[in-house]
């Protein structure tokens, strides 16, 4: 049944990397990931945890070091933000490769410059095209059910790809919210023991990361977008099977209100809960308006997205990161690759909001349903509050 | 026990590993290269009861084109400055697959190899951590050609001073390499560690008991290795042996070894050949002049003197 406690998100995700028996961490700090690690080092030191904490140089370091340690055989997990996912940049884009089943929790904020260490979705969008795995959680028992099911989909023998879990950064990271920690025989009867189908073993020696010329270099690539295409079926299971042990259904794509309504938002994270609360009052009023919250980022949920928008006249994409030099934002080109082409044909407008930490509010929320549902065109994506 | 105690068996002509080498033949390394004689003595010393970790540069290049591979170990290449690292993760996981029952069933030696570059300058910090860290099962090794000879014979902060290399190439404003050689040796001695030794694959057995003993020893070691590079410095290919001899006999490469912090050197050169001896047979030092040689001279016999008084200040 487990226990609803009050707990800070960041310390819930760390309840979540201790039940799920974890071998190996390696981190360094940076805020707002800092609540993780701290409390992953206690519980380490106090003996809850069996594992061995490495107190990496650097988030560079700490990658290399969860991808050698997962290739040995071990669950391992790190978390970072901002500068330090960028620092770990050339990692993340080698780990998926080498098929090494990490579990990276990204308290997410913004890119410098200039520095802010507020949230925004620059950092995780740096990374988009590494072959993650990526999952969006809305507030904090999500935040840590999807860490337990990042462990489970990652380490699938069919998958063994390394998966992120992206939590807004203090407006979720730091928040004290009510969430059920379960229990530690729910989660082992749901999370069996890693047993990595290829590691390092002096009885079975492999080499692992050789040189891949012209003649198979496409090819790794080529698998590697197949293997994250085929986890989808994985990741849907895994989302049945967590609701049968623990009661709390997920979907890819998660929907508010789209039934009949003419004007949809799509969004990822924390966001959703000041759009639902806008839905509801623009609801109260007569409007025809509703939610699409995107679950699964990496790999892209189509099927669902398309039944999603499949009634709506307006989608209005609202993106938490500006793609500079582009018309469209990084959430916004995919919906409208999506739509183009299908069936599908509303009128799709895209908006940026809440860089570096700046306040979400429903008037941004009521502002961009009236502008997705006007005539009027849009011809690039509108960063929304900025300053006059 | 001190690390000085510690016993391992030793390698010697007549108890020399047999069987087939830890490296297998085959591997695309260039012909006479030090560097790859170097790496598959110190594998033949070790076996393949050890985890090997490569850095990104000759050593991996030649010796791994996918699907063939020349390792015979558990063996993985992640990157160019992360051997340490990964090789960190790779020993905290054997640890804790070992004390919680899920494999490992004996003591595994992690093995990071990495050339000068993925050493001394980019790969300076992750190495720094994992000495700093501690690990237990936890040996570094730096094959040193001196410069970055897999992309082309660019210098590094391991090139002796005056080498001509693609970066510090000699020109009518230069003389090659300006700066001196970074003491790899002793940055990895000042972190405490109970190991650091230097090597060189012209004095083999020496070479190969230098790596049994620093896997033996329990806490980070590390090894420098002098790796003669025909193709970088513009030697005939059947000279690499020959220039490891000179290496040591002009006092340009000492072998010795810091243990519990203790010095000794394995190798005593009470009278040195001349290092023109030892830059004759290298194309890279072709256009240094007389004061040149004068110079280095006295900064190799100054770094020689300095070794030998810790050795007689801190003994073994
Ligand atoms: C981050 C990064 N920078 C640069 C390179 C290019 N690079 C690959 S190997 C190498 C030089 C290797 O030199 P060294 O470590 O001395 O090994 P050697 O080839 O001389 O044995 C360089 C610069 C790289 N692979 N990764
Ligand atoms: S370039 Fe030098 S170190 Fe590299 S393989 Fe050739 S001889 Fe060996
Ligand atoms: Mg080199």
């Amino acid at each position: 049944m487990g226990k609803r406690i009050g707990i800070e998100v960041s310390l819930a995700v760390s309840e979540a990397v201790k039940l799920a028996n974890t071998d190996v961490i390696a981190a360094y700090p940076i805020t707002p990931q800092t609540h993780i690690v701290e409390h992953l080092s206690e519980l380490v030191a106090d003996g809850s945890l069996d594992a061995a904490y490495i107190p990496v140089e650097s988030e560079h370091s700490a990658m290399s070091s969860c991808i050698g340690s997962s290739a040995a055989g071990a669950r391992t997990f790190t978390a970072t933000s901002s500068q330090g996912l960028a620092l770990m940049n050339e990692m993340i884009y080698i780990a998926p490769i080498l098929r090494t089943p990490i579990v990276l929790a990204i308290a997410n904020r913004a890119l410098s410059a200039p520095i802010n260490i507020w949230n925004d979705h620059s950092d995780i969008m740096s990374v988009r095209d590494a072959g993650w795995i990526s999952l969006f959680a809305e507030n904090g028992q999500e935040a840590l059910d999807l860490t337990l099911l990042a462990f489970r989909i990652g380490e699938d023998p069919a998958v063994s790809l390394p998966v992120n879990v992206n939590l807004d950064g203090f407006t979720l990271s730091h928040f004290i919210e009510p969430i059920i920690i379960p229990d530690q025989q729910e989660v082992d009867k749901f999370l069996p023991p890693y047993k990595p189908s290829l590691q390092l073993d002096i009885k079975n020696p492999i080499s692992i990361g050789l040189l891949g010329g012209p003649e198979c270099y496409t090819e790794s690539r080529k698998a590697a977008d197949d293997i994250l295409e085929a986890s989808v079926p994985v990741i849907k299971k895994a989302f049945d099977e967590f609701d049968k042990v623990f009661g709390r259904k997920y979907q890819v794509v998660e929907t508010y209100c789209i039934e009949d309504a003419e004007t949809v938002i799509v969004l990822m994270g924390s966001i959703a809960e000041t759009a639902m609360t806008t839905v509801d009052e623009l609801r109260a009023e007569g409007k025809k308006v509703g939610l699409v919250r995107i679950r699964l980022w990496r790999p892209f949920p189509r099927t669902e997205l398309l039944a999603a928008l499949s009634k709506a006249k307006n989608v209005a994409v609202v993106d938490r990161h500006v793609v500079l030099g582009s018309d469209t934002s990084a959430v916004g080109m995919e919906i409208k690759s999506l739509l183009y082409g299908s069936q599908l044909n509303p009128k799709v407008t895209n908006y940026v909001l809440g860089l570096g930490g700046r306040d979400v509010t429903r008037e941004e929320f009521r502002y961009i349903f009236d502008q997705a549902a006007s005539g009027e065109a849009q011809v690039r994506c509108e960063i929304v509050g900025v300053y006059e | 026990m001190r690390a000085a105690d510690v016993p391992f068996e030793k390698v010697t002509a007549k108890n020399f590993p047999k069987g087939p080498d830890s490296l297998a033949p085959g591997h695309r390394a260039c012909q006479g290269c030090g560097e790859v004689l170097a790496l598959r003595l110190l594998l033949k010393s070790l076996g393949t009861e050890f985890i090997a970790v490569s850095a990104t540069g000759c050593m991996e290049v030649c010796t791994g084109p996918f699907p063939q591979s020349a390792w015979r170990m558990p063996w993985i290449h992640v990157a160019f400055e992360n051997a340490a690292a990964v090789a960190s993760g790779v020993e905290a996981a054997t640890h804790v697959l070992r004390r919680k029952g899920r494999g490992y069933d004996q003591r595994i030696p992690v093995v990071a190899v990495a050339g000068d570059g993925g050493t001394a300058d980019i790969g300076l910090q992750a190495l720094s951590g994992a000495l700093e860290r501690y690990h237990e099962n936890f040996v570094y090794v730096c094959l040193d050609n001196e410069a970055y000879m897999n992309t082309g014979i660019q210098r590094s902060s391991s090139t002796p001073f005056g080498a001509n290399t693609t970066t510090s190439p000699v020109g009518s404003h230069s003389k090659g390499q300006y700066t001196w050689k970074k003491n790899m040796p002793a940055i990895a001695a000042a972190h405490g560690v109970p190991y650091v030794a230097t090597a060189n694959p012209a004095f083999h057995l020496d070479l190969m008991n230098k790596i049994r003993r620093a896997v033996a020893i329990k806490g980070p070691a590390y090894l420098h290795v002098y790796a003669p590079c025909p193709t970088g410095w513009r030697m005939k290919p059947e000279l690499a042996i020959e220039s490891g001899k000179l290496a040591v006999a002009t006092r340009i490469f000492p072998l010795y070894e810091v243990i519990d912090g203790n010095y000794v050197i394995n190798r005593k050169v009470d009278n040195p050949t001349p290092i023109s001896e030892y830059f004759k047979i290298q194309g890279r030092f072709r256009h240094l002049k007389e004061d040149d040689i004068s110079t280095i001279t006295n900064r190799v016999n100054q770094d020689y003197e300095r070794l030998v008084a810790l050795s007689e200040r801190f003994p073994v």
